[in-house]
């Protein structure tokens, strides 16, 4: 009978058992957590001295005076050229032409939607525009190859099957969502009483909205189109797909072009060598690509932080 | 005397009602194209491959030849790296949610952190994959592996699923918080007996775009180098493996007009998936969320 425990004891160890493993679990738990908030900083220390270190590789086999002032990248040639600014200015090229897609079609449809249209019809819309940022890239890069670059040729009889044209409007087309969505965003956030003090005044609904809400939304506006731009400088498969693989600093539309992005693409499915010159160029080319959008992030940040109207 | 000049004033506001008129047509014009665009690239893409669309596409694998080309082995590969993929990234990205909303004090430390998030986010899909190729492929002897190809994956989509699951968190009301710490249950209690449940419609929508984000991505896994020709399924996490987009990328760089239909085919089934997926993230959203 002495070994037998009592009821009451019985349960108070069950209390006390419970209670210990209750206070490694509340103490262990928050370690843990903080471990999974450390894996995203450890990726961005990942990401930075995975490029720095390999790029500096790369530096030992290539003068870094070579990669900004060679007019031609030239990597597979019997005598190699490592310039970066044909890759430069391939990506410029697309971004440009995709932005001057995006950016009226863009302005037009964040205007409609946040001014003209009722509430229903934004509701319905702005969903169905969003799903257009949705869409996988290779789907987008398929679309431009079989599609839209027969429909220019027909247009403009020289161009080539492979050019920057038919991408760049492309890649328009996908960030169509990104400048709408948020410039919408920024025009909603714009309270209704300075809309209705303007229109008190007399003025009309597109008064309204260009000389009072975009002005006031300003900064959500420029800061959702430098995200726009920094997402068609990093994007890789339309441009892989219907961009061609001719790095040029000539800026010819109807003729292909390589972006830095379709370059790394190029070399990581060829087969360069672990070690060789081309195998260490891709952590170059992708260190310029991180450092031009990352500013662009930054600025974007920046311009929506410092130049808010607060109301 | 007239200080004001009736019909001059008459003729001006005409002119600003008819350049009214005049922008909301072209606002809405801008609209339509970018809705046409959509229709157009759906409509296009469905017309291409529906001829080549059949169960044997589904069951065949990668084919020399046009007519003989499946998915197979690409939709597995798919699978296989959601399942390698999803649980990686909830866990982590659920994780630092609750520690950024439930634990962090505000400080530096804290804001550091949550910069960091939003830089990530807008770091270019194929800068991941150059850090999946140094870090998982060579340095840790992944090899083109599954495992490789979903860690990074997880890596990929963290932002948002970090920055989804915040929003459903903070979203949870503190009275909920505070009666439960009235009734005696701990931090941990709170949050795994009243905190998550309310939150989880929102971090399940969260997660589920998230991974349909991973579907579709091409790029890192190019870099990781997941093959575009196999004929076999992987068989556990240490396999090669391809993905439908992958594939879907090889058929579209194939000359013979055959395979352009054979990729739209596989475009089908790709977006028939991501369908599926932001269905169900919607579903979920509708049916579940509490409003408090």
């Amino acid at each position: 009978m002495n070994n037998q425990k009592t009821v009451r004891q019985m349960i108070q160890d069950n209390k006390a058992s419970k209670r210990n493993l209750g206070n490694i679990t509340e103490k262990v738990m928050p370690k843990f957590l903080l471990l999974c908030a450390i894996v995203s900083v450890l990726t961005t220390f990942g990401i930075v001295f995975t490029l720095i270190f390999e790029t500096f590789n790369f530096f030992t086999q290539v003068s870094i005076v070579e990669f900004f002032t060679s007019p031609d990248w030239y990597p597979m040639h019997s005598n190699p050229s490592f310039g970066i600014r044909p890759l430069i200015m391939g990506t410029l090229t697309i971004a440009v032409i995709a932005i001057l897609v995006a950016l009226p079609l863009g302005l037009a449809a964040a205007i409609f939607l946040s001014e003209y249209a009722s509430d229903r019809t934004r509701r319905i819309i702005k969903p169905i525009l969003e799903v257009l940022a949705g869409v996988p890239t290779i789907v987008y890069g398929f679309f431009a190859l079989t599609f839209v670059t027969p429909l220019l040729q027909n247009i403009i009889p020289g161009l080539s099957i492979y050019n920057a044209l038919s991408p760049g409007i492309v890649v328009g087309i996908m960030i169509i969502p990104m400048i709408a969505s948020l410039s919408e965003d920024a025009m909603s956030a714009v309270p209704n009483s300075i809309r209705e003090g303007a229109l008190a005044m007399g003025a009309t609904k597109l008064e309204v909205a260009l000389k009072v809400v975009f002005p006031a939304a300003l900064s959500g506006i420029i800061a959702s189109i430098v995200l726009a731009i920094s997402r068609a400088i990093g994007e890789t498969m339309i441009v892989t797909v219907a961009g061609g693989a001719n790095p040029t600093s000539a800026i010819d539309i109807t003729s292909a072009i390589q972006t830095m992005t379709a370059y790394i693409v190029q070399i990581s499915l060829g087969d360069a060598g672990y070690g060789t010159t081309e195998y260490y160029s891709i952590y170059a080319v992708g260190m310029t690509l991180f450092v031009f959008t990352l500013l662009m992030n930054l600025v974007a940040y920046y311009i929506s932080r410092r130049f808010r109207e607060v109301y | 005397m007239q200080l004001i000049n009736i019909n001059q004033v008459k003729n001006r506001i005409s002119k600003r009602l008819v350049s009214n008129m005049v922008f909301k047509w072209i606002f809405v014009l801008g609209t339509s194209l970018a809705l046409l665009a959509l229709a157009v690239l759906l409509v296009r893409i469905t017309m291409q491959g529906a001829g080549s669309l059949d169960w044997n596409f589904m069951t065949s694998y990668a084919s020399r030849r046009a007519e003989d080309a499946g998915i197979k082995s690409a939709f597995v590969g798919t699978i296989w790296l959601m399942a390698v993929t999803a649980p990686i990234a909830f866990v982590l990205g659920v994780g630092t949610a609750i520690y950024l909303e439930e634990y962090s004090k505000k400080g530096r430390f804290t804001s550091f952190i949550q910069m960091n998030i939003a830089n990530l986010a807008g770091v270019p899909s194929i800068v991941f994959g150059l850090l999946g190729l140094t870090i998982f492929v060579r340095e840790l002897g992944m090899g083109r592996s599954v495992l490789a190809g979903g860690l990074t994956m997880s890596l990929l989509i963290l932002p948002i699923i970090v920055v989804a699951s915040q929003e459903a968190i903070r979203s949870v009301p503190t009275q909920l918080r505070e009666a439960s710490f009235a009734m005696g249950s701990t931090k941990w209690q709170t949050i795994v007996r009243i905190v998550i449940p309310s939150a989880l419609p929102g971090i399940l929508t969260g997660n589920i775009l998230a991974l349909s984000r991973a579907v579709g991505e091409t790029a890192p896994l190019i870099m990781i180098g997941a093959l575009t020709y196999i004929a076999f399924l992987p068989e556990n996490v240490f396999s090669q493996f391809t993905v439908m987009p992958i594939q879907i990328f090889n058929w579209t760089g194939r000359p013979q007009d055959a395979f352009q239909a054979v990729a739209a085919a596989g475009i089908i089934v790709l977006m028939i998936m991501l369908i599926f997926m932001n269905s169900l993230a919607v579903f979920i959203r509708n049916k579940f969320t509490k409003r408090y």
